[in-house]
């Protein structure tokens, strides 16, 4: 079997191949999906759909703080407004949006065939939209969270909050936090296990490997907010008083777990960010990003750093002063692996041969508007400063800087760069050019201001302001301004529309990058590859020989998928992966009854536990060795592709 | 509007630690800024370069990775230097902030409550004790301690002209230190989002000459006078038989309620409902005829007073001076 593979034999396996891994078709069916790309093109989907919620109720805030005195919004309705807004964005949008184009590329990036625990990928994003639409549900119902999207006791404890305000607000961080560890899991598998023979830890691409520090940093903080979410419905259901002052309680303890979690949030959206602008510069600028080593490097010292300067957010509660001056070194010290990542980027582009398109456009707003937060984010590292700039719009602003530059620029070039992989059509580049510039100086007019509105004086989360305060002008500024953006992102949402029916072809690769997505059609096959390509360098579309072998010996009758070991991607086993199935959707329903069930009633942990067990059950259930008529699970799935059956000589494609 | 102009801005100190905090600020902007400049600089530089060499490769060929490695590591070495050197600046400051103390220093307790300020100036002899709401008095050119803490959920004080943040938080007391070093009347406003008010828990420091001072202490521990006119005579008779009496109190009355701020010298008070509305005649009646109009969701009830015994109200307690 050393022949080269003919067309022939390639078109055969095509046929095949799209029998054994199709998903289900028709309305049911569409509840069965298991392919990551249909999963990754939801989460997108969905995502953005709650960034344009968000988006609707912040340009709401801001015709309400427009001018001193209004009376737009009530005091009540304001607050309900920004607590959605921040939990909304924070949790419906930045996580799930770059775990979603995690779900998409990863395992194309890699060469799999399929993303590791496919039914888990499905069960999260079930739980991820129905959690979606019971906060928005509680919302339109004015029972939406109203407790800020940080929920601090005592104030979001029963006493103080008597409606089902503040549980909506902590089951819904419940939801989230089961579906984004499930992702997490399954991509961290995914890249470590699932790689195509050669890619060694070297050579994986750097947006795969920002996926893994995200997906480990998402393991470990969201168990501390898991412990927040639980332990505040259980004050304010069954009376345990973990934060009630009253009753010995502890109201710091919420914020020390509640940043424990909450500052690595902030890497988690955007670490991502980075491993897209490390993506697109160097396709950019055509060639291998500058300091490859240095990159990684960095992600990995910024996901183990982030998970150390929580206590900047609480400066002011009064903490010892000596511990204070650990945190702020801690604080600004993550400045250098950013930096870091920053030189080596400018180093790409100023040895590249730059192309500036409309992705690369997006990158370089990035520039401007990250390492302006960045500036802002080593300020109020400063115990002093902080002091007078914390829970103020100058912190309203840095952080709006800092995760609109860091996670939502790269972001919109990631949507140029990539759609046309997704759906096999350009955006135009009139159009991307327009509305980058407006929501570039839209962003600018919007948030520059508040800098200066908090250090005159402007707290956070008020709902008005007297005229005398002097606030008026800068407000109106900064609401003319979010108007720019919205016109901006409607000219992006017309641009990606309109683009289906008359964008240009794309072809498979149309920036001529050189990472594996490219190497496959545009859109995807459902199997991802037909050969599956090997790989010799880092970027195997730029390097890899025209001889450059292919992976061969893996069933096309069957959901084989070859499993690698994780180091230097050598053969290990292979694995048939499961079938697509409605359990995972009928489990999230189930799970779904629980959670919100268990806001009114403890009991719902008792009986909403059949439907979870039996629902579970049928997605576990162990398959009979005539279901396959192959191997039996697990141990005849251990085995590797015959030595001369590895791979073949063959152009990957 | 130009930066320092408010008398509630970070930028306008009026104490020695706002000011100190000013001087820090402006060390930060200026080098944040400064590498901001050089940082965005270079990126354009190099996109012109990388953009040239895209069109004419030939003519301009690309600089090793040796020489990019030296320019990445010597501008992370650079790095590595501003923030040491901010964090010493940091940690200097707050050296400084923490050195403000005195011995038998002047004491106030203030308690944060949904949504206004109690305010207890402390004295080893308790008759001598004042207590206030939302307006704080202190002397100017003298270190004042704060006692912090909270009745309910977490506030935060903050005049940005005097000092940063203090958290209130209950179950805790935390102090802090402040001095105003020139009189002036400071905004301040709670920020730490405590409820559907927060917008409407503003307070002022006002800091006066020490005989000043003295002399409003004095006037706040004197019993107000008994009411004079008729007007005010009935509209005490209102305030102690209606619901009032059972929140607030009024020395020299019956009227010891500890739900809501003290009335006893509410006249000389400038405002009402923490910064909400003026202590004038009108804005008296407009909060009392519907304390849920100007500031919704405080904790004042509803009631059915007639307009003439508004009117009488507000005519007795515009009288306690």
């Amino acid at each position: 079997m050393t022949a080269t593979r003919t067309d022939s034999d390639r078109e055969r396996d095509r046929q095949r191949l799209t029998r054994t891994w199709a998903d289900p078709q028709g309305f049911f069916g569409w509840f069965s999906h298991v392919d990551h790309k249909s999963i990754g093109r939801r989460y997108l989907i969905t995502a953005f759909t709650f960034f344009l919620l968000a988006g609707v109720l912040a340009a709401l805030m801001r015709i309400q703080l427009a001018r001193p005195d209004n009376s737009f919004l009530s005091a009540d309705l304001y607050n309900e407004i920004f607590t959605t807004h921040g939990t909304t964005m924070m949790f419906l949008f930045a996580v799930p949006v770059m775990q979603g184009l995690g779900l998409y590329f990863v395992p194309l990036m890699v060469g799999a065939r399929a993303i590791a625990f496919p039914r888990l990928v499905a069960f999260s994003y079930w739980m991820f939209l129905f959690g979606g639409i019971f906060l928005f549900s509680a919302f339109f119902a004015n029972a939406g969270p109203d407790v800020g999207w940080f929920s601090y006791v005592p104030l979001s404890l029963q006493l103080y909050t008597p409606t089902k305000r503040a549980d909506v607000w902590a089951q819904l961080i419940t939801f989230t936090e089961v579906a984004s560890l499930a992702v997490a899991v399954s991509l961290v598998t995914t890249a470590f296990k699932l790689r195509t023979p050669g890619m060694s830890l070297s050579r994986i691409p750097v947006f795969v490997w920002a996926q893994i520090v995200t997906s480990f940093m998402v393991i470990f903080a969201m168990p501390a907010v898991m412990v927040c979410s639980t332990s505040l419905i259980l004050d304010r259901l069954v009376n345990t008083h973990f934060f009630d002052p009253g009753h010995g309680g502890d109201a710091p303890l919420w914020q020390h777990l509640f940043w424990f979690f909450g500052h690595p949030e902030v890497y988690i959206i955007f670490i991502p960010g980075t491993g897209i602008v490390s993506t697109i510069v160097g396709t950019a600028a055509n060639r291998k990003v500058f300091g490859y080593p240095i990159i990684v490097a960095s992600l990995a010292l910024t996901g183990f750093m982030g998970f150390s300067l929580w206590v900047h957010h609480m400066f002011a509660t009064g903490l010892p002063h000596l511990g204070e001056h650990f945190f702020t070194a801690s604080s600004m010290m993550i400045a250098i692996p950013s930096g870091l990542q920053i030189f080596c980027w400018i180093a790409t582009i100023w040895s590249g041969r730059l192309r500036i398109t409309v992705p690369m456009l997006w990158v370089l707003g990035f520039f401007f508007i990250f390492i302006l937060g960045g500036m802002t984010g080593v300020m109020v590292g400063a115990v002093p400063f902080d002091l007078q700039a914390h829970d103020t719009f100058f912190v309203v602003a840095h952080f709006h800087y800092v995760l609109i530059g860091g996670a939502v620029f790269p972001l919109f070039g990631a949507f140029h760069y990539w759609m046309p992989k997704i759906t096999g059509r350009l955006l135009s580049k009139r159009l991307g050019t327009v509305s980058f510039w407006l929501v570039f100086i839209g962003f600018n007019l919007t948030f520059f201001p508040m800098h200066i509105l908090g250090l005159n004086g402007m707290p956070r989360r008020i709902y008005t302001y007297p005229a005398d305060t002097g606030w008026g002008a800068l407000n109106l500024l900064a609401t003319l301004g979010a108007a720019v953006i919205a016109l901006g992102v409607v000219v992006f949402i017309i641009d990606a529309i309109s683009s289906l029916w008359v964008g240009a072809e794309a072809g498979d690769n149309p920036w001529a990058a050189s990472t594996l997505e490219w190497a496959t059609t545009s859109p995807p096959p459902v199997f991802n590859f037909i050969d599956i390509p090997t790989v010799a360098s880092s970027e195997p579309l730029w390097d890899n020989p025209p001889d450059q072998p292919v992976v061969v010996g893996l069933r096309t009758d069957v959901r084989d998928v070859l499993v690698t070991y994780v180091a230097d991607a050598d053969l290990d086993h292979r694995v048939e992966f499961p079938q697509p199935s409605v359990w995972p959707f009928l489990t999230a329903l189930a799970v779904t009854g629980f959670f919100i069930n268990s806001i009114f009633t403890p009991w719902a942990v008792v009986y909403f536990a059949l439907p979870m067990f039996v629902t579970m059950t049928g997605w576990f259930w162990p398959k009979s060795g005539e279901d396959t008529g192959t191997r039996r699970w697990p141990f005849r799935a251990r085995t590797l592709p015959k030595p001369n059956e590895a791979f073949a000589p063959g152009v990957a494609r | 509007m130009t930066l320092g102009s408010l008398s509630h801005s970070a930028f306008n100190p009026a104490g020695l630690q706002a000011a100190r905090i000013a001087r820090l600020t402006w060390i930060l902007l200026g080098t944040t800024t400064i590498v901001f400049v050089i940082v965005l600089a270079v990126l354009a530089w190099a996109v012109v370069v990388g953009n040239r060499r895209r069109e004419q490769p030939a003519v301009d060929p690309p600089p090793s990775d040796v020489g990019l490695t030296g320019a990445v590591s010597g501008a992370a070495v650079v790095t590595v230097f501003i923030i040491i050197a901010l964090m010493g600046a940091s940690i200097w400051t707050d050296r400084v902030l923490a050195s403000l103390h005195a011995s038998n220093a002047l004491t106030i307790a203030i308690t944060g409550h949904q949504w206004w300020w109690e305010l207890q100036y402390e004295n080893n002899t308790p008759s001598l004790r004042v207590q206030s709401a939302n307006e704080l008095h202190i002397p100017t050119g003298q270190p004042v301690l704060l006692k912090l803490a909270s009745a309910d959920v977490i506030h935060s004080f903050w005049a940005p002209s005097l000092h940063g943040k203090r958290d209130l938080i209950p179950g805790y007391t935390t102090t802090v230190w402040i001095q105003a070093d020139r009189p002036g009347i400071f905004r301040g406003q709670c920020a730490e989002f405590c409820g559907r008010q927060h917008a409407h828990m503003a307070f002022s420091v006002v800091a006066e000459g020490q005989d000043q001072f003295n002399h409003w202490l004095d006037a706040q521990r004197a019993t107000p006078p008994a009411p004079v006119t008729d007007l005010e005579r009935r509209g005490q008779q209102v305030f102690l038989s209606y619901t009032c009496s059972s929140c607030h109190t009024i020395l020299g009355t019956e009227a010891h309620g500890h739900v809501g701020p003290t009335l006893t010298h509410i006249a000389s008070r400038g405002t009402i409902g923490a910064d909400t509305l003026t202590a004038t005649h009108r804005g008296l009646a407009a909060f009392i005829r519907n304390p849920q109009s100007a500031k919704p969701g405080n904790y004042m009830p509803p009631n059915t007073l007639s307009t003439a015994d508004i009117d009488a109200l507000v005519a007795y307690l515009q009288s306690l001076q």
